[in-house]
């Protein structure tokens, strides 16, 4: 489904920025690879660099979807391919309420691919059944998106957000390790349910306790831009256990 | 502070103030004694072109007005469609129509509700009706206000509202001044004086809409009276074209307990000032005054808001959003005066603006006066471009940058929008701004955008 191929990537305008120095990760139909790695290996940067955030540059490698290159496509339009980025901090938007903004953004996939815009109707009555299966408070989504909603409302509404899209790869870049266990077991619920062999995850997560909830098949420990190690769930348990240290003094890096 | 004269542009409004004064002479004497005040001030003042050393317009080019010539020709005919197809409209509202400065029954349409008496000013001032002798031209007579002093040289007709003490208005009452179509460029002194007595509540829109596509001269003047514990909820909408100049003065006069809000949705004009002060003359009067300012091409908006606290315990809050595009000009000049004497006074102001591309410019100048020690005050104003990290949450969820650089700029008006509460008003304003965000995008550039 993903084929990610000596992927470099830096930020934008500055020099020498390189973050990402060589990815290569292959992701079946139907699999939930986690990403982890420590603080400042590139994790966040690997998944918005995915979802094409214009912040940073690819400089060299290759990223297809079902076959099809990716790079030069805006965000908007990786989104019509399937691809969702859930964010770990996702924008407040005042005065754009969830509906208007979801209803906006499928109308623009169905003119992508030259389908039929759902009408208000069949759209309200999908939301709501998506609104009550996330359980999130009705009347929050009535208000402006994000603004004044707590940590946990926010990752309820991205689950909503993922409900509703349905993609085909959704990214949780859920790197910061500031998470609480409330919004950890929302994005967790979220995943499980939408979890179907038609659809692949990508979990970017800096501790195991994420794991503890989401089941991945593979687990890939990515150190200074490059991915040191893959394995199954219980390399999760090992660094879990024994940190990242081992990882870092094999690529030379101060832990 | 020194004021430049323009003589020439005084000249291009004499020889038309002679005639007026000539074919004006049955009018009551205290009348043609405030024209004659009024016509030696503005003789005296001239246009304010001059911008140097002229702290109020510091930043308002008027040489493209000071070089207009304005006939005098008659517009022409108007009919109540096109009016409802330009201005908000709603069959149950009490709306006076006034077309190029004369009231017209005809397109008028008046329910008689019980407690309102509104219609012609003209007629108001030869019947001698309520307070109009002493209330017209007395709050808006600052003599270094130009635009005032001509328009007020000019006083013949217009609107009067008034509300009868303890009267509950249910509906809305508009005013709709409307410019005729006509080919060449006239000036317009639009008049609206509202009383409302003591108790009394009302909702009044003003709308000012321009049917011609020419460049039009309007000073419309505004004053309003709130009686002791009455309340005003008002709404401004300015939809002149954009070869026009629209210099409005309104001006409030609040005794004790009242409430008044006004809510002011400005978007027409070449060169446009909406200049609004209100006076808090007795405790426990408070006011609220909002509004949303759009821009583009080349065309300047000022909103320019002053409140003054004249007695204790009042409140005023000033709250104002703009967004700019183009090569377009807005200025926030809001002011608050609190005098010695009105302590525990509560005021704030706020000016927001959403700058769009690298070639606006925003006069954002909030600023307190504060001669009493027992206030609580607060200001600021901001001038920011289109969120990247909200653009790229939007584009990720398959929303291109064109529609989501929309939504953003919808939802920075909408908290805006929310405050025109009348349905068919509330409507209006959601449709022109709707109409109006692709324009300011089509105008936009990256440096829109941080």
């Amino acid at each position: 489904m993903l084929e990610i191929k000596n992927l470099h990537a830096s930020v934008v305008d500055i020099e020498n920025s390189e973050i990402l120095k060589g990815i290569n990760l292959s992701i079946g139909k139907g699999e939930v690879h986690a990403i982890m790695g420590p603080n400042g290996s590139g994790k966040s940067t690997l998944a918005n660099v995915l979802m094409g955030r214009p912040d940073y540059e690819v400089t060299d490698g290759s990223v297809t979807l079902d076959g099809d290159p990716i790079l030069d496509l805006r965000a908007d339009q990786r989104a019509h391919l399937g691809m969702f980025l859930a964010f770990q901090y996702p924008a407040e938007i005042p005065g754009v309420r969830p509906w208007q903004f979801l209803k906006a953004a499928l109308d623009s996939k169905a003119e992508a691919r030259g389908e039929d815009k759902m009408t208000v109707r069949n759209f309200s009555k999908l939301f709501d059944e998506k609104v009550a299966a996330v359980g999130i408070n009705p009347d929050l989504v009535k208000r402006s998106l994000n603004e004044g909603f707590s940590g946990g409302e926010k990752k309820r509404n991205e689950m909503l957000q993922l409900e509703v899209l349905q993609p085909s790869l959704a990214i949780l870049d859920e790197t910061d390790s500031g998470l609480d266990v409330d919004a950890l077991r929302i994005v967790a619920e979220g995943v499980n349910s939408m979890r179907s062999p038609e659809r692949s995850f990508i979990v970017v997560t800096h501790y195991q306790r994420l794991l503890n909830y989401i089941k991945p098949d593979v687990v890939h420990i990515l150190v200074k831009g490059k991915i040191v190690k893959t394995g199954g769930p219980e390399l999760a348990l090992e660094v879990e256990k024994n940190g990242y240290k081992t990882y870092l003094d094999a690529v030379g890096a101060n832990a | 502070m020194t004021l430049a004269t323009s003589p020439a542009a005084v000249d291009k409004f004499s020889a038309a103030y002679e005639t007026f004064a000539a074919e004006n002479a049955s009018s009551p004497k205290w009348l043609k004694d405030v024209r004659q005040h009024a016509w030696s001030t503005f003789a005296e003042l001239g246009l304010p072109t001059k911008r140097r050393g002229n702290e109020l317009w510091k930043y308002t080019n008027l040489q493209p007005l000071a070089a207009a010539d304005f006939e005098y020709s008659a517009g022409g005919s108007v009919t109540q469609d096109q009016i409802k197809a330009t201005a908000p409209w709603d069959d149950t509202w009490n709306t006076v129509v006034v077309v190029d400065g004369k009231f017209n029954t005809e397109l008028s349409n008046l329910h008689g509700t019980a407690g309102l008496n509104a219609g012609s000013l003209s007629e108001a001032i030869s019947a001698g009706t309520g307070n109009v002798e002493s209330q017209l031209a007395s709050l808006a007579g600052r003599e270094e206000y130009a635009f005032t002093a001509l328009s007020t040289a000019f006083i013949d007709d217009g609107a009067y509202v008034a509300v009868d003490a303890g009267a509950e208005l249910e509906g809305v009452v508009q005013v709709v001044f409307v410019t005729s179509d006509a080919a060449s460029s006239r000036a317009s002194y639009p008049r609206l004086l509202v009383d409302a007595g003591e108790g009394s509540s009302v909702v009044l829109i003003e709308t000012h809409v321009n049917l011609s596509e020419s460049a039009q001269f309007s000073a419309p003047v505004v004053e309003m009276f709130a009686g002791d514990g009455s309340t005003i909820r008002h709404y401004r909408i300015q939809m002149e074209n954009e070869a026009s100049f629209h210099l409005g003065t309104t001006r409030i006069h609040q005794l004790s307990d009242t409430n008044f809000t006004s809510t002011s949705f400005a978007v027409g004009a070449s060169v446009a000032r909406n200049d609004v002060h209100t006076l808090l003359d007795a405790p426990g009067a408070s006011c609220t005054l909002r509004g949303l300012y759009m821009t583009s091409g080349s065309q300047q908006q000022d909103q320019e808001i002053s409140t003054t606290h004249a007695k204790p315990g009042c409140k005023s809050d000033q709250y104002y959003k703009g967004i700019l595009s183009g090569k377009s000009h807005a200025v926030f000049s809001g002011k608050v005066v609190v005098m010695r004497d009105a302590q525990k006074s509560e005021a704030s102001q706020k000016d927001l603006n959403l700058l769009l591309s690298r070639g606006v410019e925003i006069d954002a100048k909030p600023s307190l006066e504060i001669y009493a020690d027992d206030v609580i005050a607060a200001h600021g104003a901001t001038a920011g471009h289109v969120d990247r990290d909200t653009l790229f949450y939007l584009q990720s969820r398959g929303v291109d940058e064109d529609a989501a650089k929309a939504i953003l700029v919808r939802g920075f008006a909408e908290e805006m929008l929310n405050e025109f509460k009348p349905q068919a008003l509330n409507d209006f304003v959601e449709r022109v701004t709707d109409e109006r965000i692709p324009i300011l995008l089509a105008e936009s550039d990256s440096l829109g955008t941080a």
